[in-house]
């Protein structure tokens, strides 16, 4: 029961301050606490509180520290982008909508950049962030060519940008990338974070949009052919700006494969707007199954 | 006549030789070939490359008889998969292969794959460009053959010299009595050759220049197999007896002809 009572005075063991009316206000300050019970407590129940504050005030609770080794989930990015490895390739679909708070500002947005031949990005939370330094990514994967003779590997790729983000992680930079391509090694997929992160996998979704993304995504096996990758991936972009407010406009699919006889790795494949898509769905009773779109 | 001349040429030798950032009128910079003379008394060493496999071996000099040779090792390992041989200043080849290492752990640290042999070799070319070109540092006074399987199996040996220039080669020599190994290689190479053969072939090569004797040669192999790099150092007792069977087969050839 004291428990339950101190809780209901203390708001945040973490942080025991708060701020009422502009001024910062001590929750272990006895006399503020009692000013905040209601009025109708019984005397012997605000006493009964305010002991069980006073024994609380002599221990010392450390502040609990968030682990820096769990990244925080920050949904603060307005889109939704995925990428996933199937058999022969990688698929990544992306939407174009992009938003300034409440305002969508562009329809149109191209959220898939390339550098090069064999490796693609995409861009989720700041335009501008994912728009430099994937370019700055792409000279240097351009300079990794004439230097070494050779195309640049995507281990290596994603590792010069996780390095610039890990750099950069305490200057406020808004950037979640998916790094796809096609070296010596097969399809890589990698995800590179605004922190610094940078992780290997078969399945990955960023932004706002990703949560309702990743649900579609439970059906993706590795050993998918590139046509059933592609219609799930527009399916979970799709359903992903159906409910997401931040995700919407058209849905691109673009596909990486083993180079061609240029050398050629990536192409776009699609470019659906999201409202046919979703009354095309929901009219012949498919619900969302594209198998026919191609 | 000719006299006057051969007291004018030397003196405007002596005069452009002690700077290195001045050109001769011959167009040479003339300490970058002192430094290559320097690296000419070094230990002969060579590089050879087989079909899947690359063999470095290098002629250790006697040292004093109180001295451990086992210690003077003239094959550095930069990396899991690059190994070089030098032949110069022992003292400025550990300095330069330093570098290369620090630049091995860089390269995989920021980019997460490993250096190609291409890359580490120009990259210790570079350095040694660099101190031919500023003011108040001399050059380094040593040829590096590197030997290096990539990742994708690719091998290849690349030679760099004091000037800072690098090539890749199938078989080279530099140091001592060089030019007596690369007729040899001249005559006797030949490509795609098994791990043996190449072995085989490097140590017949200094066996011309150098005393008769496994403890005055260091042999490094590497070969590329499914697991990659697989790098060893030939031990005394396996170097004896190849030795002493490359002798024999000498012998029967002299025998023949």
């Amino acid at each position: 029961k004291a428990t339950v009572s101190v809780l209901y005075c203390v708001q945040s063991l973490a942080s025991p301050m708060t701020c009422v009316n502009d001024t910062m206000h001590d929750l272990r300050d006895v006399n503020f606490v009692k000013a905040m019970l209601p009025a109708s407590k019984q005397q012997s129940e605000i006493d009964e509180l305010m002991a069980a504050d006073k024994t609380l005030k002599n221990v010392k609770l450390p502040v609990c520290p968030r682990p820096s080794a769990i990244p925080k989930l920050n949904l603060e990015k307005g889109t939704t982008t995925l990428g996933i490895v199937v058999k022969d390739g990688i698929v990544l679909c992306v939407d174009s909508r992009a938003s300034t708070g409440e305002f969508i500002a562009s329809r149109t947005t191209q959220k898939v950049l390339p550098m090069g031949k064999t490796i693609l990005g995409t861009m989720a939370g700041g335009a501008a962030d994912c728009q430099y330094w994937e370019r700055v990514l792409g000279v240097e994967c351009r300079l990794w060519e004439l230097r070494n003779k050779t195309t640049i590997t995507v281990a290596a790729a994603s590792k010069i940008l996780a390095g610039i983000s890990y750099s950069r992680r305490n200057s406020g930079l808004c950037m979640g990338t998916l790094v796809a391509g096609w070296d010596e090694f097969g399809p890589q997929l990698y995800t590179v974070d605004d922190q610094g992160t940078r992780l290997k996998g078969d399945k990955f979704s960023q932004g706002s949009g990703s949560v309702y993304a990743l649900g579609i995504l439970e059906e993706h096996r590795t050993d998918m052919s590139i046509e059933e990758g592609i219609d799930l991936g527009r399916r979970a972009v799709m359903h992903a700006t159906h409910r997401d407010a931040y995700s919407g406009g058209y849905v691109q699919v673009y596909v990486v494969r083993a180079p061609d006889e240029n050398g050629h790795c990536w192409e776009r494949v699609s470019r659906d707007d999201v409202q046919d898509l979703y009354k095309k769905a929901h009219e012949d009773g498919t619900a969302g199954c594209f198998k026919d779109l191609f | 006549l000719q006299f006057l001349y051969f007291i004018g040429h030397t003196r405007t030798m002596s005069s452009y030789d002690r700077a290195l950032t001045v050109f001769s009128p011959e167009g040479e910079l003339i300490q970058i070939r002192y430094a290559s003379d320097a690296v000419n008394q070094g230990g002969c060493c060579v590089g050879v490359k087989g079909k899947d496999s690359l063999v470095l071996c290098v002629e250790r000099k006697m040292g004093t008889q109180l001295q451990d040779t086992r210690t003077v090792k003239k094959i550095i390992k930069i990396d899991d998969h690059v190994f070089a041989a030098f032949a110069g200043l022992t003292a400025d080849a550990r300095v330069l292969g330093k570098r290369a290492r620090d630049e091995c752990a860089n390269f995989q640290f920021n980019y997460e794959d490993r250096v190609s042999t291409e890359y580490i070799s120009r990259y210790v070319a570079q350095i040694q460009q660099r101190y031919t070109q500023s003011g108040g540092r001399r050059p380094f006074g040593v040829s590096f053959i590197l030997a290096g399987i990539d990742e994708s199996g690719k091998h290849a040996i690349y030679m760099t010299d004091p000037s800072g220039y690098f090539a890749r080669y199938k078989a080279i020599s530099c140091g001592q009595n060089s030019k007596t190994v690369q007729e040899f290689f001249d005559k006797n190479y030949k490509d795609d050759m098994s791990a043996d053969e190449t072995l085989r072939l490097a140590v017949s090569s200094l066996m011309d220049v150098v005393d008769q004797s496994s403890r005055n040669i260091e042999v490094c192999q590497l070969k590329s197999t499914d697991k990659g790099c697989e790098a060893r150092f030939v031990g005394e007792e396996e170097l004896t007896e190849l030795i002493k069977s490359i002798e024999k087969e000498k012998e029967e050839e002299e025998k023949k002809g």
